[in-house]
């Protein structure tokens, strides 16, 4: 897999992320190690691990906010390292930490983003009409991001992270503190984007969610032990559930904490 | 890119409860109500009188203290140990003691003696006050000398009278010392701090993570940072002009212009400090403490409030890196000398080299990706 990576020049489109022999050290702490994967497009890509296992860190090296120790990643079809402007232009991120500004209103914070990412301004306010319409927001359009519940929250910043039409969308625990309906309809947002042909990188604690998810790759102490399909792993670890999959995985990390 | 953050930056100011009040209140704070209250004159001196003589020349000289405005009369006692009691319960700073036969000892004799008695706790006080009361009584004396001049023996010779010229500042008005310095920590305020606290604030709440992983460029997010401050400083820089001329008559004798163009360069400076500041403090705790570390430094090193020549030589070197000292040296001579930019090249010079230093540090030490 590795060795036929950068060898064809195909890859390089019909992968919208590669990520070869990618290192990433804190002084002497290594939080990812040596990781290699390709995600297609159009795929929705499961990025799971225990805390502390380095997806965030890997994650935030392909959104071009951390420069790699070592080891090469293209992302859209730009060099992390070297063009990580290039990758910022293309790609959604949607962070752990909710951040939308909450002193701008719905409507606000998605013109501001929009703007940003290079949205012509006239298909600005159509498309944010037409967005809420059908997140069934309209009626929140000028109601300040503060006062929204958290579940609206997360489905207004991921509708932000692809309103400009990104190839891959980045998604760092996107569901975290969401009752199950809103989490069920945040995967429903989230196969429509892929059906769009939008990549989705999401990393999760669930591992429910990591059922709906095509492929699946498992991090243990910054390496990627396992990745495959979930029903794939359910047969090679002798599952009958992602759950145990991961449980047993997890049971060979260094600094256990389940 | 740089119209939606700047309509995001102009949305959240005025959105926000304290901001835009603030920015009204301190224009009139700063040239108002601080230079009545940094005031170094000393005024509501409390005199005890102890007038043994009782006559017209005893009189007349209370009368002059208690109308030059710096003495208070608190009390007229008998004796003068009844006046040291009224010291010691503090009711009095200083005691004022005529003898007897003051009248009688000027007439006959041509001089008299009286006693002035200092509480020396507070050493301003004490040494102001009675100097103050000394040149009172010195020219009392000599009105009366030159009565009995113009009176009777005009050949006396050997009187000489000395007669200070005020230049720039006339009316020795001390506001008219203070407000030109104050407009410049008004300016440094909402110049350096506020966006300074701004972009440490995004970074707390996680929304400059966001914006690092948009492609924005670096020196547009910044300088949607900066403008507003920048525009609303000058806005409040005018209030401040406004404000000083209607209260004090306040006009500055050089240009406008000179004004507005150091102010813009001091500004370009001052903000690019700030930039540095946010760029390496990570919670608003932080920044605010390295802020108030540096401003009270730069303020108390500028020659605010005391004149710098008065600082030790170890001091007087420090001043000259505080970038307030510059601008506050060019506010006070186009205000009150009139001075015009030719004659300002020096502190032109030196805060272009502050704006340079300042914000080419601050670009080299932002990152949008670690």
């Amino acid at each position: 897999m590795k060795t036929a990576l950068w060898n064809s020049p195909t890859d390089r489109y019909m992968n919208v992320i590669t990520v070869e022999n990618l290192t990433k050290k804190f002084g002497s702490f290594t939080a990812v190690d040596n990781i290699s994967f390709e995600v297609g497009k159009g795929e929705i890509f499961g990025f799971l691990g225990a805390n502390g296992a380095g997806k965030t860190t890997a994650m935030r090296m392909l959104c071009g906010l951390l420069k790699p120790t070592s080891g090469k990643g293209i992302v859209a079809g730009y060099d992390i390292r070297s063009e990580s402007e290039n990758v910022k232009a293309s790609i959604g991120y949607m962070s752990q930490k909710f951040a939308l500004y909450e002193d701008l209103k719905v409507w606000e914070n998605i013109r501001l983003y929009a703007g940003i990412y290079g949205v012509p301004e006239k298909d600005i306010a159509p498309k944010t009409d037409e967005l809420l319409k059908e997140l069934g927001f309209e009626g929140e359009k000028e109601t300040l991001v503060k006062s929204l519940p958290l579940g609206w929250r997360q489905k207004l910043a991921f509708s932000v992270s692809i309103f400009h039409e990104p190839k891959v969308v980045f998604l760092d625990e996107p569901t975290g503190g969401v009752d199950p309906v809103t989490r069920r309809q945040f995967w429903e947002m989230i196969y429509k984007a892929s059906d769009k042909g939008i990549t989705v990188f999401v990393t999760t604690h669930y591992m429910d969610e990591a059922e709906y998810c095509n492929r699946v790759s498992i991090m243990v102490d910054g390496r990627i032990d396992a990745l495959d399909s979930p029903a794939n792993l359910k047969k090679e670890f002798n599952a009958t559930s992602m759950d145990e999959v991961f449980r047993k995985l997890a049971r060979k990390s260094k600094n256990n904490e389940l | 890119m740089l119209k939606y953050l700047l309509e995001k930056e102009f949305k959240q100011f005025f959105r926000s409860s304290s901001l835009p009040r603030m920015v009204i209140i301190m224009p009139f704070m700063a040239v108002l109500i601080f230079p009545l209250v940094a005031n170094f004159e000393i005024k509501n001196i409390n005199l005890a009188v102890v007038d043994n003589d009782k006559s017209t020349y005893s009189q007349q000289l209370i009368q002059k203290v208690s109308s030059s405005g710096y003495f208070r009369i608190s009390d007229v006692s008998d004796s003068y140990p009844q006046a040291l009691r009224s010291v010691e319960l503090n009711k009095s700073d200083i005691i004022l003691e005529i003898p007897p036969h003051f009248e009688r000892d000027m007439a006959k004799e041509k001089s008299a003696t009286v006693l002035i008695a200092a509480n020396s706790v507070s050493g301003t006080k004490g040494g102001l006050g009675s100097s103050y009361l000394a040149g009172i009584i010195g020219d009392f004396s000599n009105n009366i000398r030159s009565e009995w001049i113009t009176a009777s023996d005009r050949f006396s010779s050997g009187r000489f009278e000395i007669s200070p010229q005020f230049w720039y500042n006339p009316r020795l008005l001390y506001t008219y010392f203070m407000v030109p310095a104050l407009m410049v920590m008004v300016l440094a305020m909402l110049c350096g701090f506020l966006p300074a606290l701004n972009i440490v604030g995004e970074k707390a709440n996680g929304t400059i993570e966001q914006m690092n992983v948009t492609p924005v460029n670096k020196f547009i997010f910044i300088l949607s940072k900066l403008l507003p401050y920048w525009i609303i400083g000058f806005v409040v820089l005018t209030i401040c002009f406004i404000v000083a001329r209607i209260f004090y008559g306040l006009v500055p004798e050089g240009s406008l212009a000179t004004i507005y163009l150091f102010a813009a360069l001091f500004v370009l400076a001052f903000s690019g400090f700030g930039l540095v500041i946010s760029n390496y403090a990570n919670t608003l705790q932080q920044a605010m403490f390295m802020m108030f570390f540096f401003v009270l430094t730069f303020i108390l090193m500028s020659g605010l409030y005391t004149p710098i020549a008065n600082m030790p030589q170890w001091a007087q070197y420090l001043s000259n890196f505080s970038p307030l000292k510059y601008i506050i040296i060019v506010l006070r001579q186009v205000y009150l000398k009139g001075s015009s930019f030719s004659e300002l090249l020096l502190p032109f010079a030196v805060l272009s080299g502050f704006a340079v230093f300042f914000n080419g540090w601050a670009v080299l030490s932002y990152r949008k990706s670690s």
